[in-house]
């Protein structure tokens, strides 16, 4: 039984976890927020005073911008697709009676496990060189002239390294979900003719609803904010220049920091507006 | 007749997942197996998948060039620090949540898990400035800190899940039978909690080695960790490609071998239990 005494110890208890929180959200967001207002160039005089909403309109007219939203879009929407897709199917596989499942799972999700920088730099080279990569030599060995990958399809590129580290993520979600589907309702289904097709359409998809949204929010929040894979493979060239990119850019390599705010800003709202439909599936579970 | 449909069905499924398991794992196996090559055997054309002379020299090279244990070292400090200080201080809140819950402590969940969606670009110079300031830019000390309170949300978050699992009458029974507070805490609460604690552990270290924003921004050459160090490789030259495959191999392998131990966690603690 909860009383007064143990109330008041558990918020003491909590104290710390939150207030450090708090702090990690606050402290840097209001110097985010502040800095957006200014014209602040570190290296170049520093703070030269407030400029209004000037960096936020400059940030959304300069002609990086739309190109920036629009490869965010294209590389978070492709890896979604690809993931989600072959995620449900990979799923579907692994729940079939086999021998080595464990094994196959196992090899499955190792991708999950392998570092950023350590995966964009091993497809780099080794997938996609164009001289000494392995897609090189396949392409060679098929009469066909190799691609210079991340040059010639550099989206492509990288939707296919993030797609295939967050492949595993998709595949193990979808598939513990796909395990508390209930068998013996497929098999009624079964026995009732209904084809594969349509015990797959209108069984085991909506029940995977719930699994394939968490999916989808969970890898949109992450996708939005991947940094590593370009920072190692194109720097941002090549049309690859996504939105976090761009304001890593501004901030650190150009120090306008003023600038690189504001985009900051846009970049917090954008995620934010992501994050509300997760927390409410996440919420409405809680109670459950 | 029905189960020879199956057996020929269990065949196939097992070929058709097999093909495809060892398909995703391929880049990995290849660069483990380029590891082992001669840099000519490692580009050559066409390529060689098992008949090479085996080697260890690209594994001597790069821990000898490159300082490569003060990476591991920096890699080892700052995911293991992180994950313990978060720990220690995500125990106490977790515990209180899950054992005198309020209210708000739904709402205060939630609110964690928000601060985790925040993109860090958008606060990547004021912590840089900050840390600046106090001069732990390029410091261990900074990325512990950094690294602790990004993944903070998610150790409340599994520690809670697993403590809400520990059925209250247990602790009153061993109240009833005369147990002091301090036994209760040793005796009943800790060892059942220790599960939980270890795979909530093994997750967040597995995050924090592989976090590649604030590790490649707020670290320069002192406190890079392996994840800076690989990075290293992007604009190489001459020769290079069993030796990265060596370093990147070193680099992955511990991580690999932990996260097989954490597959079963892996799910909830990451969806939030929003999937059981």
């Amino acid at each position: 039984m909860a009383t007064q005494h143990s109330r008041s110890a558990a918020r003491i208890m909590m104290a710390p976890a939150v207030i450090l929180l708090l702090g990690w959200m606050l402290v840097p967001l209001i110097m985010t927020l502040f800095f957006s207002f200014k014209k602040y160039l570190p290296l170049r005089g520093g703070d030269l005073g407030w400029v209004g909403f000037e960096n936020y309109v400059r940030f959304v007219t300069s002609s990086s911008f739309w190109p920036s939203v629009l490869t965010t879009l294209v590389i978070v929407g492709g890896v979604l697709l690809i993931t989600v897709i072959l995620g449900v199917l990979l799923a579907i596989l692994l729940n079939q009676p086999m021998w080595g499942q464990g094994m196959v799972r196992i090899l499955v999700i190792a991708p999950f496990f392998v570092m950023p920088t350590v995966s964009a730099l091993v497809w780099k080279n080794m997938f996609m060189d164009p001289v000494n990569g392995l897609f090189a030599h396949l392409w060679k060995f098929f009469g066909a002239s190799p691609v210079e990958w991340l040059t010639q399809v550099p989206m492509t590129s990288i939707i296919v390294i993030v797609s295939w580290q967050w492949l595993p993520f998709a595949t193990l979600i979808l598939l513990t979900a796909i395990q508390s589907l209930d068998g013996e309702q497929l098999e009624a289904s079964e026995m009732d003719g209904a084809p594969p097709l349509a015990r797959f359409a209108f069984i085991t998809l909506p029940h995977l609803g719930r699994a394939i949204t968490v999916v989808v929010l969970i890898q949109t929040i992450f996708l939005l904010s991947i940094f590593a894979e370009i920072f190692v493979t194109t720097q941002g060239a090549f049309g690859t220049r996504t939105l976090t990119y761009l304001i890593y850019q501004r901030v650190l390599e150009s120090q306008n920091v003023g600038l690189g705010s504001a985009g900051g800003v846009y970049a917090i709202i954008l995620a934010n507006i992501v994050a509300i439909f997760l927390m409410r599936i996440v919420g409405k579970n809680l109670d459950a | 007749m029905a189960r020879s449909v199956t057996q020929q069905r269990k065949i196939i499924n097992t070929a058709a997942a097999w093909a495809v398991g060892l398909l995703i794992f391929f880049p990995i196996l290849w660069t483990i197996l380029t590891s082992f090559k001669t840099e000519a055997q490692a580009i050559s054309d066409p390529p060689v998948f098992l008949a090479f002379d085996w080697t260890l020299e690209n594994y001597s090279v790069v821990m000898e060039r490159s300082n490569y244990m003060r990476f591991l070292w920096n890699s080892v400090i700052i995911a293991g620090g992180s994950t313990l200080l978060g720990i220690l201080i995500a125990i106490p809140a977790a515990w209180s949540m899950a054992f005198v819950p309020s209210k708000r402590t739904k709402d205060i969940l939630l609110w964690m898990l928000s601060t985790k969606m925040l993109p860090a670009v958008g606060v990547l110079y004021p912590i840089y400035l900050i840390f600046i300031k106090m001069g732990l830019l390029d410091t261990r000390i900074a990325l512990v800190i950094v690294l602790m309170l990004i993944n903070l949300p998610i150790i409340v978050w599994m520690l809670y899940t697993y403590f809400k699992e520990i059925p209250g009458e247990i602790l009153e029974a061993a109240r009833m039978d005369g147990a002091s507070l301090r036994d209760e805490v040793l005796y009943v609460l800790t060892p059942m909690a220790i599960p939980g604690i270890a795979s909530t552990i093994l997750l967040n270290v597995i995050l924090a080695w592989n976090e590649a924003f604030w590790t490649l921004n707020l670290t320069a050459a002192k406190a890079a960790p392996l994840t800076a160090f690989i990075a290293s490789y992007s604009s190489p030259e001459g020769l290079f490609y069993a030796k990265l495959s060596a370093a990147s191999t070193m680099a992955i392998a511990p991580i690999l071998i932990l996260g097989w131990f954490s597959q079963k966690q892996l799910v909830s603690g990451l969806t939030f239990g929003a999937v059981k």
